[in-house]
């Protein structure tokens, strides 16, 4: 089991940082996967994480000058790691002027990630921070926990507002109770509720448009819905507020899927890196 | 004592606060009368005969603002010589010194950037009559903001150390040494700083070995050249607290002045040093001590710390006591205190009745490293009381008092 990656990019970097500091403001503990091709961030939903899911993928050759990975065996050429994404956040939070950053899987005690970061200094020898991330090394055995979710079967598809908005209200909301309604319909309307036994606060938007999905079959998704009729979930505001206090760039597409009662399905999609965030529903 | 401060030095003298107020939550004022300024390589360990001052050690008045944390593992004091003020008056052949709530005095000076740009003159004024210590700020258009606060007498702050004993000395512009400290997350605890055989010099976190490291470790190496001077013994390393040093750091850079780093074995005191014409820092923490060394006791740490004439001390130990047992205050005539630190040896014991509040010694300390192997650094306050006798035991090793000089 190997890995090495290394990144020369400026742009890169603050753009893999800005991803990985999203991911620590949602998982305190993830998985990270990786393959040949991609990275992916994985908080698989067990009641542990309070039913929260999160997926995360990312294409390695979009951030990485350098990657070079063998799995844990040639039939499984993958590598499945514990960490916490706040150290790897944290290290290269410093980082916005390396010259170059590495990453290597290494297990001198134990097993760890380190991140060499390169620096600019005064003398003729660069000054170099590295930074040993604890990491657990997860068997084979177990990766079945960590597949990606499928797209649930929606009662409702919608394109969410601007974030930057969306953020300020439900922050707003966030002082009123700890629970919100996310209800949404097929004619763009999407409306976020709030109720306590004293208040009860309703933000509405409109003209959101809803994506279209190609069902597996060709077909398009069953229109058979009455476009008015709302789907509706009622979630824990807080994993709502962290995913959006979480974005620092607007997503070129988002947007999110309601099953009534069920679960909200929120995808975030970035030129290279898609994010996928599933709320359960509270009765 | 009164002193007017003007221009930049209002700034300045900001900032020393913020700094101090880093480390602990009262702020010790002395101001006094004689003194030697001198540069830390002038330092000779003072015992009782004070030794004639030369032409290159000007006597001068001078204002000492100081502060210990609770665990007393962290010491600061700001020098400031009488040509950093616009106008200082020791005052009167009573030297009255003073402790007051950092949270007080910083409040005087808490906004840097309207101190700049507002603050045309700054007054202090303290005089025993006056039951308050004036802080006056004469600010632009007429303005006139008067902070009267209330203090405390107190005894004489003054930390044991000797840069001269310390084996290695580092010397850094402070940017180099904020740039290496900005890798390191703002609540960790303690750093080691090492030297290696080859002259390497690294900065990393540390943890406890006893835990399975589930922390992140990171560290930083610095090459030789960046530093203005490196005179330490290879192989060597000192672990010490970051929290504190930071306060330092922040005025260092601020200030443009390189931060001297001195320090020994590891147990012994890490001092950090400013050094300016009209001005002199020092920040004094303790350290970790090694595993293998933890046989050195406090005690032993403070066996090694006693002036170099022990025989002076014991001679006149007992003029000492007489002073220390008459008045409180009264030494501060007979004493012209000096900036170069002198050793003593204090030790107090807990239960010392003479003792004022300040010198209660803390068991559980929330300060830094509580838990850790840390030896606390001998503040005791100058009057470390004791019987006419010396107690042998858990007393004070040797008598501790301004008399000397």
């Amino acid at each position: 089991m190997r890995f090495r990656a290394k990144i020369v990019d400026l742009a890169c970097l603050n753009h893999f940082s800005r991803v990985v500091n999203t991911i620590a403001k949602l998982a305190k503990t993830c998985t990270l996967r990786l393959t040949v091709s991609k990275l992916y961030f994985i908080l698989s939903d067990k009641v542990l994480n309070g039913g929260v899911g999160m997926w995360c993928e990312l294409n390695q050759g979009n951030f990485f000058d350098e990657f070079q990975m063998e799995g844990v065996s040639a039939e499984h050429n993958e590598i499945y790691l514990e960490l916490m994404p706040e150290n790897l956040s944290r290290a290269l939070k410093t980082a916005h002027n390396a010259k170059a950053v590495k990453m290597k899987l290494t297990n001198k005690h134990c097993p760890c990630l380190r991140v060499a970061v390169e620096l600019p200094s005064l003398s003729s020898s660069s000054r170099i921070v590295t930074h040993d991330i604890p990491v657990g090394v997860i068997p084979r055995r177990l990766w079945n926990d960590f597949r990606e979710p499928s797209v649930p079967d929606f009662d409702v598809s919608i394109y969410l507002p601007a974030l930057k908005i969306m953020k300020s209200v439900v922050e707003r909301m966030r002082n009123l109770s700890n629970y919100v309604v996310i209800e949404a319909n097929l004619s763009g309307e999407m409306n976020l509720k709030v109720e306590t036994d004293l208040v009860c606060v309703t933000t509405h938007f409109k003209d959101l448009g809803n994506p279209s999905w190609a069902l597996e079959d060709g077909c398009q998704s069953s229109q058979d819905r009455d476009p008015e009729s709302m789907a509706e979930a009622r979630i824990d505001i807080r994993k709502l507020q962290q995913l959006l206090a979480g974005q620092q760039v607007n997503p070129t597409k988002a947007l999110c899927n309601i099953v009534s009662k069920r679960v909200v399905h929120l995808i975030l999609l970035h030129e290279d890196v898609s994010l996928q965030y599933f709320i359960p529903a509270l009765t | 004592m009164k002193c007017i401060i003007i221009g930049g030095n209002i700034k300045v003298l900001g900032r020393a606060v913020h700094s101090l107020s880093r480390i602990g939550d009262e702020l010790y004022l002395e101001p006094t009368e004689n003194g030697v300024w001198g540069n830390r390589r002038g330092w000779e360990l003072w015992g009782p005969q004070c030794p004639p001052l030369s032409d290159t050690h000007p006597v001068c008045p001078q204002l000492s603002l100081r502060s210990i944390n609770s665990s007393r593992s962290a010491f600061a004091s700001f020098l400031f010589a009488p040509l950093f003020f616009q106008r200082y008056e020791a005052g009167g052949p009573e030297l009255f010194r003073c402790k007051v709530l950092m949270k007080s005095f910083l409040g005087v000076f808490r906004s840097l950037p309207s101190l700049e740009k507002t603050v045309e003159k700054c007054l202090i004024l303290l005089k025993a009559q006056l039951s308050r210590l004036v802080v006056q700020l004469h600010c632009k258009y007429g303005v006139t903001k008067t902070h009267n606060l209330t203090f405390q007498e107190c005894e004489r702050l003054q930390a044991v150390f000797d840069t001269q004993q310390c084996a290695s000395r580092l010397q850094a512009p402070a940017q180099l040494l904020a740039e290496a400290v900005v890798h390191f997350p703002p609540a960790l605890a303690e750093v080691t700083l090492r030297v290696d055989a080859g002259g390497k010099i690294s900065l990393r976190n540390y943890v406890d070995e006893g835990e399975p490291t589930k922390m992140m470790v990171t560290e930083l190496c610095l090459a030789k050249e960046e530093f203005e001077a490196v005179a330490a013994v290879p192989d060597s390393h000192i672990t010490f607290c970051l929290r504190e040093f930071r306060g330092l750091l922040s005025f260092a850079e601020a200030s443009h002045l390189p931060l001297s780093i001195y320090y020994d074995a590891p147990g012994r005191p890490v001092i950090f040093t400013l050094d300016d014409a009209v001005l002199e820092v020092n920040l004094v923490l303790a350290t970790l001590s090694d595993p293998e060394s933890s046989s050195q006791h406090p005690t032993s740490n403070g066996v090694s710390h006693i002036p170099a004439p022990p025989d002076d001390f014991a001679d006149d130990l007992e003029a000492y006591m007489i002073a220390m047992e008459t008045s409180a205050y009264e030494e501060s005539s007979r004493d012209p205190p000096t900036p170069s630190f002198p050793l003593r040896t204090p030790q107090p014991p807990p239960s010392d009745p003479n003792e004022e509040d300040e010198e209660e010694e803390g068991g559980a300390v929330p300060g830094t490293p509580p838990h850790k192997k840390f030896r606390s650094l001998f503040f005791g306050s100058v009057l470390t009381p004791g019987g006419p006798n010396p107690a042998p035991v858990q007393e004070v090793l040797a008598e501790d008092s301004d008399g000397e000089y």
